[in-house]
């Protein structure tokens, strides 16, 4: 029978189903296997905060999402070209972002009279017209896989958890995509089980095979190798790159490693592997709560560790007074916090960038720390480590700012080899004799790190203010205005130690895109293509949120126009608006990505027709 | 693995390693009010260190907030004197990052049993090597005088004008029943006794709690006054002895037996008991532990003092190192750049 091929340039796969459908694991499979088929790649598991939600129902969707491409994949996709649903519920909550004429692979079991009842359809979609905008393939999953392993002779128990691996069998034909690694996949994962390996790999080929069979199925889709450069690659989450990152971190600073956290969600996943690094010498305490974490860091740090905690929102809030205490102590610290929506406990394993004003002054008095925020997973690793060396040469706490979709999202991360990372320096005190606990290095204003242990360098710090010097407990205000204003002059003149913004296209003119955080793949994604459409406007991206770079006053008042898109009310358009008096127009959304498209058609607004957006 | 710390920590000590009380006294004014309790405590702290045998760079005082929150100030070692009730999250950190350190944790009534309860319990129950001092004055002094958590119903303080409505903690039951491996008490008006127990406090390995009854002269005055004067001390208290018998009274003719689980005073003069019937300490016994511990508030029996429990049970601390250990000679000192490339990786030419 002969096939279409289709070359595309990039497309956007969903596998939706049940919470115990194991579309968490094909959609991982499927993102692996495009990495390994040199796309560009990037994920979001889309999974409800119900751990195991009544079977069948809207709210018990559990989805996997994966876009690749040749080139420029900066999202998770905008519309889904392919849609597998495992049941009605899953057809029903992810049809809204089906693109017209896309497909939908269908499992047809998962749309008997009790699955259409529990996702409210009072007629089956797969056999009335509603579905006529699409290409639909309703498969009886369970009778095929039957047939097919019908002379295996395995036991049924095995064979009826392989759904999900035929209908990634009957995706990877639509993709031409190599089997291969799922195969070793099978293999690695289920060692030692010969019976679950055989029902795997079978029924993974049998998948394929009822594609390439079919006559429905008439369309292969090719989508390149991207241009991406020479190296080994892997699949990073931003939460494994920031728990790689601490490791590395450590390594190279040459300290012990100190995780104090308590389980959040969507940061728990940093926790969990950073619990399994036991063997790199790691040391960590799942603490009793949020600030038994902060605190148990702090304390870790004072004895010459590199000291972090990890967690979202509402642990960031019971954190705020052990921040203060680390900003009063000068010690270092790496704090992460994985932005979901809020407030108060909010939408758990959504994304929001609302946490931005909290991380600059979520604390009382005048407490300065540095703020970085992350534009992407493999971003995350960077600037862990980014945080770390600021931290250990300003002796501060830092904190790193990123979000539930790029804390889950992947892409695939040119692994970082070990010996080209630099060093990072750690400040040791080291002449006893001439030692003062609040004695500041003349260019960083960083005070000596004197740890338990360094003979005649007995000393006391706490959270009552210090005198400057001495280190001794002071109660003067004028000293008080002097370390207020040291503290501040400290972290400020970081800024001299940080990159530049860049900005991409023209470097003045009238429309300035600007991004922070995880609003980059959007914004970049709509650039690229508004510029390749011949649009004029520049783009910037912001990762240092305090101090802001130098030059970003200068960048701001080079345009007369600065679009910022922000997952929030507008919080960092009040900083800028505030620092820089530059009147900035927002693009606000809560609670869910930004799509590219929606980016772009605002932007062509403001382009021509002069829309000013509140 | 190794790293720069434990080259730095590695240089040997080149001072004197004799030393006197007052190398632990720092030069700065000591601000606690005269007659204070928590001055007390701080003289055997001072005089106890000597005995040690530790270089003083590996002591570490961690504090909270309150007036015991003072502490590390007046000890000439390493001190953290930290936020409200956190003394115990910081201290455990800590230890558990360097586990040659000596930690000291000093909290209040209100810093450890109100605002740092929960890291009390869990402290208590994790056994992290740490001698953790509560002074116990049953009020908040360095907010002025309101009712804490040890303070008793009926009692007057300018947050209870009519009286305390709410029954108190007794630490010592509160900290047993958390699964603390030692637990102690004792008072500001016996400085040999108590540097006794803050020495047992610091052989012990694991979590010790020792609540340290200490007069607030300002706005609980005389609160402990049966229980610490010298002439009313002897027939309100008990000092409990590993392997002796329970016997107190000025002039030792009182002691404890058991009726069933409950305990009760008998009379050595009067002929009915004598020593040989007396229930006999043993400090290793959970459940004697428990009922000695609720002997407390009761108006009839003596209130004990002295070790109430001590029990091994491996530290925290040391089972991290272990798990460490164990990870790395069963699998292997990990290949950071192995796991960074991770399971599946791919190479584009």
């Amino acid at each position: 029978m002969t096939k279409i091929i289709e070359h595309l340039e990039e497309a956007t796969i969903r596998f939706a189903g049940d919470s115990g459908d194991g579309m968490q694991l094909v959609g991982s499979q499927f993102s692996e296997t495009s990495g390994f088929a040199g796309n560009e790649v990037n994920t979001f598991p889309d999974y409800p905060s119900e751990i195991r939600a009544p079977e069948g129902t809207l709210y018990g969707v559990s989805a996997f999402q994966i876009h690749f491409g040749k080139d420029h994949i900066h999202t998770s996709g905008d519309h889904i070209d392919v849609l597998v649903a495992m049941n009605a519920a899953s057809l029903k909550v992810n049809m809204g972002n089906l693109r017209p004429g896309g497909i939908i692979i269908a499992n047809t079991e998962g749309f008997d009279e009790r699955s259409l009842a529990l996702a409210k359809y009072s007629s089956n979609p797969l056999e009335d017209e509603s579905l006529s905008k699409y290409q639909v393939h309703a498969v009886d999953i369970t009778k095929e896989i039957k047939t097919e392993v019908k002379d295996l002779n395995l036991p049924s128990k095995i064979v009826s958890k392989t759904k999900n691996i035929f209908a990634l069998g009957m995706a990877y034909w639509l993709f031409n995509r190599p089997l291969d690694p799922t195969v070793n996949w099978i293999n690695k994962k289920f060692k030692g089980k010969d019976e679950t390996i055989l029902a795997n790999i079978h029924v993974l080929r049998a998948g394929w095979n009822y594609a390439e069979k079919n006559v429905a199925f008439q369309t292969q889709y090719v989508v390149d190798r991207s241009s991406l450069s020479p190296g080994r690659y892997r699949s990073i989450t931003g939460n494994e790159a920031v728990a790689l990152g601490l490791v590395v971190a450590a390594r190279k600073s040459n300290l012990p490693l100190f995780l104090g956290s308590y389980p959040i969600t969507p940061a728990t996943d940093i926790l969990h592997a950073i619990s399994g690094y036991k063997k790199y010498g790691v040391k960590h305490l799942q603490a009793e709560d949020e600030i038994a974490g902060i605190c148990s860091a702090i304390g870790a740090a004072f004895g010459g560790s590199l000291a972090a905690t990890t967690t979202s929102g509402p642990g960031l809030s019971l954190k705020t007074e052990a921040m203060g205490l680390a900003v009063m102590t000068e010690l270092p610290l790496i704090i992460v916090d994985v932005q979901r929506a809020g407030p108060s406990t909010g939408l758990p394993t959504k994304p929001e960038q609302g946490d931005l004003l909290m991380a600059m002054f979520g604390r009382h008095g005048e407490a300065p720390m540095p703020v970085l925020a992350a534009a992407s997973p493999s971003d995350c690793f960077a600037l862990t480590l980014e945080a770390a060396r600021i931290a250990l040469k300003y002796m501060t706490p830092v904190l790193l700012l990123t979000d539930g979709h790029i804390g889950q999202s992947s892409e695939p991360w040119k692994v970082a080899a070990l010996t080209e990372l630099p060093e990072i320096k750690a400040h040791f005190a080291q002449d006893a004799s001439a030692f003062a606990p609040y004695k500041r290095d003349e260019k960083t204003l960083r005070r000596e790190w004197a740890i338990p242990g360094f003979e005649g360098m007995e000393h006391r710090i706490g959270g009552l203010e210090k005198e400057d010097g001495s280190g001794n407990v002071s109660s003067d205000s004028v000293n008080h205005e002097k370390m207020v204003r040291l503290r501040q002059h400290k972290i400020d003149n970081i800024a001299n130690d940080i990159p530049e913004v860049l900005v991409e296209g023209e470097q003045e003119g009238d429309v300035l895109l600007l991004s922070w955080g995880s609003t980059y793949g959007a914004a970049k994604t709509a650039f690229d293509r508004m510029r390749a459409n011949g649009e004029v406007l520049s783009f910037a991206h912001l990762r240092y949120m305090h101090p802001f770079p130098k030059n970003l006053r200068d960048i701001l008042s080079r345009f007369s126009r600065v679009v910022l898109p922000e997952l929030n009310m507008g919080q960092l358009q009040l900083l800028l608006q505030g620092k820089y008096l530059k009147p900035i127009i927002g693009i606000h959304k809560v609670g869910k990505p930004f799509k590219s498209t929606e980016l772009e058609e605002k932007l062509m607004n403001i382009l021509h027709k002069n829309e000013i957006l509140a | 693995m190794k790293t720069q710390v434990d080259d730095l920590l590695a240089r040997p000590h080149a001072g004197n390693l004799v030393y006197t009380a007052k190398d632990f006294k720092p030069e700065v004014d000591v601000r606690w009010c005269a007659g204070c309790g928590a001055l007390s405590v701080l003289s055997p702290s001072q005089r106890l260190m000597p005995d040690l045998g530790l270089p003083k760079e590996k002591i570490v005082y961690v504090s909270g907030i309150g007036c015991s929150g003072r502490f590390p100030y007046y000890m000439d070692t390493y001190g953290f004197h930290s936020i409200h009730g956190r003394a115990l999250a910081i201290a455990s950190g800590l230890k558990i990052a360097r586990t040659d350190l000596s930690v000291w944790v000093v909290t209040g009534d209100g810093d450890n049993m109100s605002i740092g309860g929960n890291h009390f319990i869990h402290a208590c129950r994790r056994n992290v090597d740490m001698n953790v001092m509560m002074f116990n004055n049953e009020v908040y002094s360095l907010t002025k005088g309101q009712y804490s958590p040890t303070s008793h119903r009926g009692q007057i303080t300018k947050s209870s004008p009519l009286g305390v409505l709410d029954d108190p903690f007794n630490p010592v039951s509160l900290a047993l029943g958390a699964g603390a491996t030692f637990v102690a008490r004792g008072h500001d008006k016996d400085r040999a006794q108590l540097q006794g127990l803050l020495k047992r406090a610091y052989e012990h390995k694991g979590v010790a709690f020792v609540e340290i009854y200490t007069n607030c002269r300002i706005f609980n005055d005389g609160a402990f006054d049966l229980y610490t004067n010298a002439d009313t001390r002897d027939n309100h208290t008990i000092f409990l002895e590993h392997g002796k018998p329970l016997i107190f009274g000025k002039t030792k003719n009182k002691g404890i037996i058991m009726d069933g689980y409950t305990p009760q005073v008998v009379n050595l003069d009067q002929g009915d008991h004598s020593i040989s019937d007396l229930l006999i300490h043993n400090e290793k016994d959970s459940t004697l532990a428990f009922i000695l511990a609720n002997m407390t508030y009761s108006e009839d029996l003596p209130r004990p003092m002295g070790v109430l429990q001590a029990i091994q049970r491996a530290p925290y601390e040391e089972r991290v190192v272990n798990q460490i250990q164990h990870e790395i000679v069963t699998k292997g000192e990990g290949d950071l750049q192995s796991l960074l490339t991770g399971e599946t990786s791919w190479l584009i030419a």
